[in-house]
């Protein structure tokens, strides 16, 4: 029976270096980590992208009534000077949408494709501990998809802006006029601040998404929502109050309504910086509580990958 | 000590028991054939030894229990879980990329270079490659890896003879230089025992093998005796006997070659036969004779 001895004279392999090599910064684990995620999940980026650009195709078609447009308000029309604003403001609302609901799919999907396709043994062949792993997940829809509804949006509206510039200057009408309805400025400044708190609201639902991303088989959606509406039902039944309901909206979509309310009331719109309250925002216990509930749970979803096997 | 010192090793599925009491030490430099049939506990101890499972008894690799300190051990030990592992949306400049952004013994440039022997392009996504070449691809990266312990789970499975040969042959020009450990796990072990050092054969959960290349062929021989020397033969008790055109080919264990030899032709046996008389022949348990845990 021969043995490595016969087999390996001549062996072209070099001598391995005796020295271990330093452990790589874990702030660079992670962005790899996150780029790996990005490149898996394209939708991430795609999507919001794709909803842009149809945004920006609707309004370079609807950008023909500009200058009619532009007579009315030159001539006094301040509803119509109001309508310039629509525009940007349905991009906005548009790609910040689309981003919320890519967002809840990926973290429905992103603990539990990797145990479908196996794929799961070659992540773990690597030196990345199970925390890092799903912090990069969560870092997808808690950070790469608000950071990336902002580019899109500032890149989107400053599209329209230079294409209503070079319309209406063509046409010979008011630029100041133009630029004075159109005034973007509040709004760049402001949307990353109601992009972070929205992120801090939202991070418990995206780190349960996760968990249960983790260990259901299959149909993680059902797994994640039927608790909650379960319960949410069974409070309305048993005590007639729907509180469960009602922090559920909360956590969804009271993240711009507190970050823009003023003196607690819900505004439609931000008209000048003094109404942007982040002390108040600091004041509520939710600003709080949730990213420590987020924590804990993305911290149970590391427990849970640890010990986690293929399909 | 052991590269992978395993003391009682006990895992068990509900009441299911999958491996019962092992014991097996893995040095630095062997390359270590882990063979048993379905169900033996193959998998199971692979998956103990990467830290994917907790378990019972003690468990140490490169001096760590691999369940508390997998994510330090991954940076030193690789592995091969088999050829599907690899993400199949993934391309092959996106594995490269990747595999140096976390792994600090990754030697992207050795990786090219194994890659520029093959036709694998890197604009290719793992779904467009053939089994043979995903397992290229992933060969090359784990042997760009300078880990000092390599773990191959049926690494070739699915793979036609030639890609599974071209496997073997690479991995020992290319990447073992006697300084590193190699434990696999594989159903053909006609094509591994050339390479082996050492092997342990898993049954129901147990040892019931566990010795060097060398100490098998100084115990065990084979016999391939003819009808009229076939009842002597079987007086000095072979563990083992089936018939090949009339012959008679007996497994003996212990026995000395000089008292076969005038009974027909004596030989080492293949490490295919020895694991059929070993884990067939008789009752499994005993065939170990001191070494089961």
């Amino acid at each position: 029976m021969s043995t490595t001895d016969d087999t390996f004279s001549g062996s072209a392999a070099e001598p391995r270096a005796d020295h271990a090599p330093a452990p790589l910064p874990w702030m660079r684990v992670l962005y790899w980590s996150v780029r790996r995620e990005l490149w898996e999940n394209r939708a991430v980026i795609v999507a919001p992208l794709a909803v842009a650009a149809l945004a920006l195709a609707g309004f370079l078609l609807s950008s023909f009534t500009l200058p009619h447009a532009m007579t009315a308000i030159e001539a006094g029309d301040l509803k119509r000077a109001d309508r310039l604003m629509t525009g940007h403001s349905f991009v906005a609302l548009a790609v910040l949408l689309t981003g919320l609901v890519v967002a809840a799919f990926y973290s429905l999907g992103a603990l539990n494709g990797e145990r479908r396709d196996r794929s799961l043994l070659f992540w773990k062949s690597l030196p990345v501990s199970d925390l890092t792993t799903v912090l990069s997940k969560a870092c997808v829809p808690m950070v790469v998809t608000p950071v990336l509804t902002y580019v899109i949006v500032v890149a989107c509206q400053a599209a329209f802006l230079a294409w209503s510039t070079v319309i209406v200057g063509l046409s010979g009408h008011s630029l100041p006029t133009l630029w004075k309805h159109e005034n973007l400025g509040l709004m760049w400044v402001v949307l990353p601040y109601g992009l972070l708190v929205n992120a801090i609201w939202q991070s418990p639902l995206h780190a349960w998404f996760l968990l249960v991303s983790g260990w259901a088989r299959r149909m993680a959606i059902v797994w994640a929502l039927a608790p909650i509406v379960g319960l949410a039902v069974f409070e309305r039944v048993a005590f007639g109050t729907s509180n469960l309901a009602k922090l559920g909206g909360y956590a969804l979509f009271g993240g711009f309504g507190e970050a823009f309310s003023v003196e607690g009331k819900g505004q439609a719109a931000i008209e000048s910086f003094g109404q942007v309250d982040p002390a108040r925002v600091m004041a509520l216990p939710y600003f709080w509580i949730a990213p420590a509930v987020a924590a804990l749970l993305i911290w149970a979803a590391a427990r849970r990958r640890r010990s986690a096997i293929p399909f | 000590m052991g590269v992978i010192e395993a003391r009682g090793l006990s895992k068990a599925y509900g009441k299911t028991p999958a491996l019962s009491g092992v014991d097996f030490t893995v040095g630095e430099g062997r390359i270590v054939g882990l063979i048993g049939p379905n169900g033996a506990g193959k998998s199971t101890a692979m998956q103990a030894i990467l830290g994917l499972i907790p378990h019972d008894g003690g468990l140490t690799v490169l001096g760590r229990d691999p369940w508390t300190a997998r994510d330090a051990l991954m940076g030193e030990v690789s592995f091969i879980a088999d050829v599907a592992v690899m993400p199949r949306w993934m391309r092959v400049w996106q594995a490269l990329d990747y595999m140096a952004g976390v792994h600090p013994r990754f030697d992207r440039a050795k990786a090219e270079g194994f890659l520029a022997k093959t036709t694998i392009r890197r604009e290719s996504r793992v779904r467009e490659l053939s089994k043979g070449m995903v397992t290229q691809l992933h060969l090359a990266l784990v042997m760009a890896v300078d880990a000092r312990v390599l773990v191959l789970d049926e690494p070739t499975l699915g793979l036609d003879l030639l890609y599974r040969k071209a496997f073997y042959d690479q991995l020992i020009n290319d990447y073992f230089d006697r300084s590193r450990t190699i434990l696999v796990s594989t159903h053909q072990v006609d094509e591994i025992e050339h390479i082996l050092t050492d092997v342990v054969f898993l049954d129901r959960g147990r040892v019931v093998l566990d010795a060097s290349l060398e100490d098998l062929e100084a115990r065990f021989c084979e016999l391939m005796a003819g009808p009229e020397q076939a009842a002597s033969a079987r007086s000095l008790k072979p563990i083992h006997e089936r018939q090949v055109f009339g012959r008679s080919l007996m497994i003996f264990d212990g026995v000395d070659r000089a008292r076969l030899a005038p009974l027909g032709e004596v030989r080492t046996p293949g490490l295919a036969d020895l694991f059929v008389a070993v884990m067939g022949g008789r009752p499994r348990e005993m065939a170990g004779e001191g070494r089961a845990a």
